[in-house]
């Protein structure tokens, strides 16, 4: 079992050249005792092909709730019975929240709707909410705003954003049982748009959900082939009202080794902790996390849900001795 | 001080069993429902914090920055 780290160090560290799905089935099933040493690896690989520097990025809910879509582990779908309310968050509040992440060191604000795509209401309330951050402080804006034309992709592009989150959030194989509103062919060819654009595509998805280990390596596989700048991977909070409301939280040495396997199979990527991983990986697991691969993380609070306090993690990343990524605005 | 009627995670009455992974929850999301009345809020969380309105009883939210 030791050969796929063996495999690893020569094909991804020496080389650069991410896993193949087969391997990376190989490595998400290798033995806890083996851990310290996939994470460790992983590690070597973000830090020479990455550098050392780790990402910190705030995000923002524009349009909560009231989705059409029925991903089945989004409290934000209009289709199940889930507490959560929609709301529009006003520009004002947009910015403060923007100035809040700008002060935490962060340089990338994402903004998020819940909806299948966007509408002119929604695109011209980015539009506005975007010239207002822009006037108010300094910090690269993403967006999150569901399946796209062309159009839009292009509007997007000239209100100047600069990176689009769609995430595929399964394998191909499993993506029907997560969603069946929509395909994960209308999901591709979203970010492969976005990808032509010239906007940096950030896509990444869920483990957790039931999917089989050959199906999480199938989704590091197809990552890959996107190429994505940013790979944001979740770890499922099982919530309320959801299909998926009563699953298991998955096992923390399983999102380890997945850590691990994502890195392993995108070496180059910027490979940040998103939602879950506070419930998934607690303190201890998160740190571990952040020396198996991670080199980004999304600070404070996500879209329904708190995360850890901003200052925990900055205080980590201090005592890690992982410098922090400055703003480059270069686009 | 106000008595709490209902559980802001789950929306039952507080004094229907104990709660324990309710406020377990509530260390990790904000209340949902109203402690007063149990109607569903209009809550909207911050990098930094959260805010919820219920329409009958007004308005909470965590401290901010």
């Amino acid at each position: 079992m030791n050969d796929i780290l063996e495999v690893a160090r020569e094909q991804v560290l020496e080389r650069g050249i991410g896993l193949s799905q087969e391997q990376l089935v190989e490595v998400l099933r290798s033995p806890d005792e083996m851990l310290d040493d996939l994470l460790a690896l992983a590690h070597e690989v973000r830090v020479k092909w990455c550098g050392e520097e780790v990402e910190v990025e705030g995000i923002i809910s524009l349009k909560t709730g009231g989705c059409p879509e029925d991903c089945h582990f989004c409290s934000q779908s209009g289709q199940f019975t889930s507490p959560v309310r929609a709301v529009w968050l006003n520009i004002p509040e947009l910015v403060a929240a923007a100035k809040e992440t700008a002060a935490t060191g962060a340089t990338e604000f994402c903004i998020v709707a819940a909806v299948r795509g966007p509408d002119a209401r929604l695109m011209s309330q980015v539009k506005a909410g975007i010239e207002a951050i822009n006037a108010a402080v300094e910090i690269n804006i993403a967006c999150s705003l569901g399946m796209l034309t062309q159009e839009q992709v292009d509007e997007l592009k000239a209100m100047g954003v600069h990176r689009y989150n769609h995430n595929l959030e399964s394998a191909r194989s499993y993506f029907g049982d997560v969603v069946t509103t929509h395909s994960f062919e209308e999901r591709w060819a979203t970010c492969l748009m976005v990808r032509e654009s010239g906007m940096e595509l950030c896509c990444g998805g869920l483990v957790g959900m039931g999917e089989s280990l050959e199906q999480r390596a199938e989704l590091a596989a197809q990552l890959a082939e996107l190429e994505p700048h940013e790979v944001p991977l979740n770890f499922l909070n099982p919530r309320p009202g959801t299909p998926f409301g009563d699953m298991e939280i998955m096992a923390g040495k399983d999102a380890l080794r997945t850590i691990a396997a994502f890195r392993l199979a995108m070496p180059r990527t910027v490979l940040r902790y998103a939602g879950g991983r506070e419930l998934t990986l607690g303190d201890l697991g998160t740190r571990e996390g952040l020396l198996g691969g991670i080199n980004a993380v999304i600070v404070g609070n996500y879209l329904t849900t708190l995360g850890r306090p901003a200052t925990a993690d900055l205080d980590l990343l201090a005592d890690l001795k992982m410098p922090v990524k400055e703003l480059q605005k270069t686009l | 001080m106000t008595t709490l009627v209902y559980c802001g995670h789950c929306g039952r009455e507080a004094i229907d069993g104990n709660h324990d992974d309710c406020r377990q929850a509530l260390t990790m999301e904000p209340p949902r429902y109203c402690d007063q009345c149990r109607r569903r809020m209009i809550v909207q969380v911050h990098p930094m914090g959260w805010s919820a309105r219920c329409s009958v009883h007004g308005g909470l939210s965590s401290e901010r920055p």
